[in-house]
């Protein structure tokens, strides 16, 4: 019996939300008196991999051949699952990004096991191995029992601390089977913005509804995204009418997003909107209307108009940046 | 070209959710069931794709009878024929075992799926289809184009999205992008009443987790309202109360 993770990397660097699954993965291992390995897949250096020694892993197995460099979510499952087959790792645990998502149901039918997706507690030490995730688009929660032998859970980026239990650790290549029929799906080409932050693992959220007028104002938002190190995103209405790309749809019907702070500005706070935030850990909200909905589902607000608020906050920042260096 | 489109049915987005008193079921009361909204994407391509190059849209759903309404909704929008699988939908795997012993040996060139469910928000279908059907699956797209057997997709990923070129058949789950969700017309509502809708028992699944408790989160206290013109005391607060800055 094991913990194995998914350490997930972008562009040759593990991820965040990589170093989360670990410190999620040891706490898990402990709590079964066992060890957490990791496997990686792509190209990441072994020095890179050995960081996460410092949080708990005792074995890194590396698939680092040329044939993997771009993620397949098929072939990438075949090798996750040999890798926990070879580790007898009963339980994996990964990050529920775009990536993971893709790959894990795939794993699960492979393994035969329970799984959770966006998961956002620790299991339950009891036998029962309940597990708490997100449901009706962030309105309820859900405690899953995970009854199968195997389990497999995809934590939520930004709900695990990350905490550091440093031990030594071996770094090993690993030389899984693959079949040719797990590369059918050939990636003809990667658009990625270089240096945005990434909405979904974002620990903070500058968002702009319809209250902004028009997509011609949105270089305010960016301005105080950029200055706060926090990724854009926007309601609904805005990304329909192509004032800014689907990516950015937060909601019910878009992205579900859980960062430490969402700062909404100029939306109103509908029903399918709050669904996709409510779990963020704090809200703040600029509105002209002191009626807005939102205002009952924040933290904190401001009534005031965006284009006399928002200039003042990014100076308010800029002070306090000055100051807090 | 045979496309089979999955079909949720879920609460209308503004449903207030409640539960009942044994806190393991959603109460339906007063509930408004609507298809899932990235699964009207997916019909909605699917018709498009089809009309464009000649073929037929099947859309399936695992359900109890109440399930109809819906399964006729998205015949209305234009799918040629309907299949229910007669079971409650215990859970994702449930759904996609059923799924695929259907479609096993119907020939589909193209399954699409939503994203994920608004409910239950598993997007977990696409996937584990694909790894029953032994066929690729891509998740999360938001282009699809089809030309002589081979499709092009473009899939999301964190901060951008990759182009994909995979040979049919596949799966998909579909995104916002995709195509614009069509609305029904006073002739499919028509038509839609006539159409296929063919009732197909379920087979056995084994169970391998259970959900055994819902809870509503706990609402917020009273905002904090900071004045317009006072606008480094919210930055203040941000660092030094909630600490997020
Ligand atoms: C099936 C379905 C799914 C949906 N899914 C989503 C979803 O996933 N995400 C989503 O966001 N929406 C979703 N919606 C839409 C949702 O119902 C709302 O229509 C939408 O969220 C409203 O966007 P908004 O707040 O930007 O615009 P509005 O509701 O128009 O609000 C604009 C706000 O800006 C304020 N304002 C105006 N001018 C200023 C100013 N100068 N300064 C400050 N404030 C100002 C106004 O007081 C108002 O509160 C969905 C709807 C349906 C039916
Ligand atoms: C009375 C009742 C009780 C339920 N109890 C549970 C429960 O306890 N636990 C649980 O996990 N689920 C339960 N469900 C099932 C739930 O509604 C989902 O159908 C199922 O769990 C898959 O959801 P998902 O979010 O994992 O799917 P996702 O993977 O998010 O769905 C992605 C896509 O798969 C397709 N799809 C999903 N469901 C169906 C379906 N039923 N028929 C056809 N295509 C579908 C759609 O295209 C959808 O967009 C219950 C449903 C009912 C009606």
């Amino acid at each position: 019996m094991s913990v194995l993770i998914y350490a997930e990397n972008s562009k040759g660097k593990l991820k965040k939300s990589s170093f989360e699954a670990a410190s999620y993965a040891y706490s898990v291992a402990s709590m079964l008196n066992t060890d957490a390995y990791a496997i990686s897949i792509g190209e990441v250096s072994n020095e890179e991999l050995e960081k996460l020694a410092k949080y708990g892993i005792k074995k890194i197995l590396t698939v680092n051949t040329a044939q993997m460099h771009n993620f397949v979510n098929q072939a990438y499952a075949s090798v996750i699952a040999e890798a926990a087959k070879s580790l007898s790792s009963n339980v994996v645990v990964l990050s529920a990004t775009f990536s993971g998502k893709a790959l894990a149901p795939r794993l699960a039918v492979k393994l035969q096991a329970a799984y959770v997706d966006g998961a956002i507690s620790l299991p339950t030490n009891d036998g029962a191995f309940t597990v708490r995730k997100g449901a009706f688009s962030g309105k309820a929660f859900a405690d899953v029992s995970m009854s199968a032998v195997n389990k497999i859970i995809a934590i939520n980026p930004n709900s695990f601390p990350i905490a550091e239990n440093s031990q030594p650790a071996v770094v090993e290549a690993f030389a899984p089977t693959v079949k040719d029929t797990d590369f059918r799906t050939i990636v003809k080409e990667i658009i990625q913005a270089a240096d945005k932050v990434s909405l979904p693992e974002a620990e903070i959220v500058v968002s702009a509804g319809r209250g902004l007028k028009g997509p011609e104002n949105w270089g305010m938002i960016e301005e105080l995204a950029d200055l706060l190190g926090a990724a854009t995103a926007c309601s609904k209405p805005v990304s329909d009418a192509h004032w800014r790309p689907h990516s950015e749809h937060v909601g019910q019907t878009g992205i579900a997003v859980s960062p430490n702070l969402y700062i909404a500005i100029g939306i109103s706070g509908a029903i399918q909107h709050l669904a996709g935030v409510s779990s963020s850990k704090v809200i703040v909200v600029i509105n002209k209307d002191p009626e807005a909905p939102f205002f009952k589902a924040a933290d904190y607000g401001i009534v005031g108009d965006a284009f006399d608020v928002v200039p003042k906050l990014i100076e308010a920042v800029k002070e306090f940046k000055a100051t807090h260096a | 070209m045979k496309v089979l489109v999955c079909i949720s049915n879920v609460p209308d987005t503004t449903t207030k959710i409640n539960f009942n008193d044994d806190k393991t079921s959603f109460n339906t009361t007063g509930v408004q069931f609507i298809i899932n909204p990235y699964d009207e994407i997916a019909l909605t391509r699917a018709l498009e794709l089809t009309e464009a190059q000649g073929g037929t849209v099947t859309v399936i759903n695992i359900g109890d009878p109440s399930t109809d309404a819906t399964i006729r909704k998205a015949l209305a929008i234009g799918a040629t024929d309907a299949v229910r699988i007669n079971a409650i939908p215990r859970d994702a795997y449930f759904v996609a075992t059923q799924i695929a012993g259907y479609a096993k040996d119907q020939g589909f060139d193209l399954i699409l799926t939503g994203r994920e469910s608004i409910d239950y928000n598993g997007a977990q279908v696409a996937s584990l289809l694909g790894e029953m059907m032994d066929l690729p699956s891509i998740s999360i797209v938001k282009s699809l184009q089809i030309e002589g057997g081979t499709a092009t997709l473009e899939r999301e990923i964190e901060g951008g999205k990759e182009v994909i070129s995979c040979p049919l058949p596949l799966i998909a789950s579909a995104s916002e992008g995709m195509a614009e969700p069509r609305i029904p017309n006073m002739r499919g509502i028509m038509s839609a009443r006539t159409k296929p809708l063919t009732v197909v028992e379920p087979v056995e699944v084994p169970n391998l987790q259970n959900i055994i408790k819902f809870e509503k989160p706990e609402g917020r206290g009273q905002v904090k309202l900071v004045s317009a013109d006072e606008v480094n005391k919210l930055v203040d607060l941000l660092h030094s109360e909630a600490k997020t800055i």
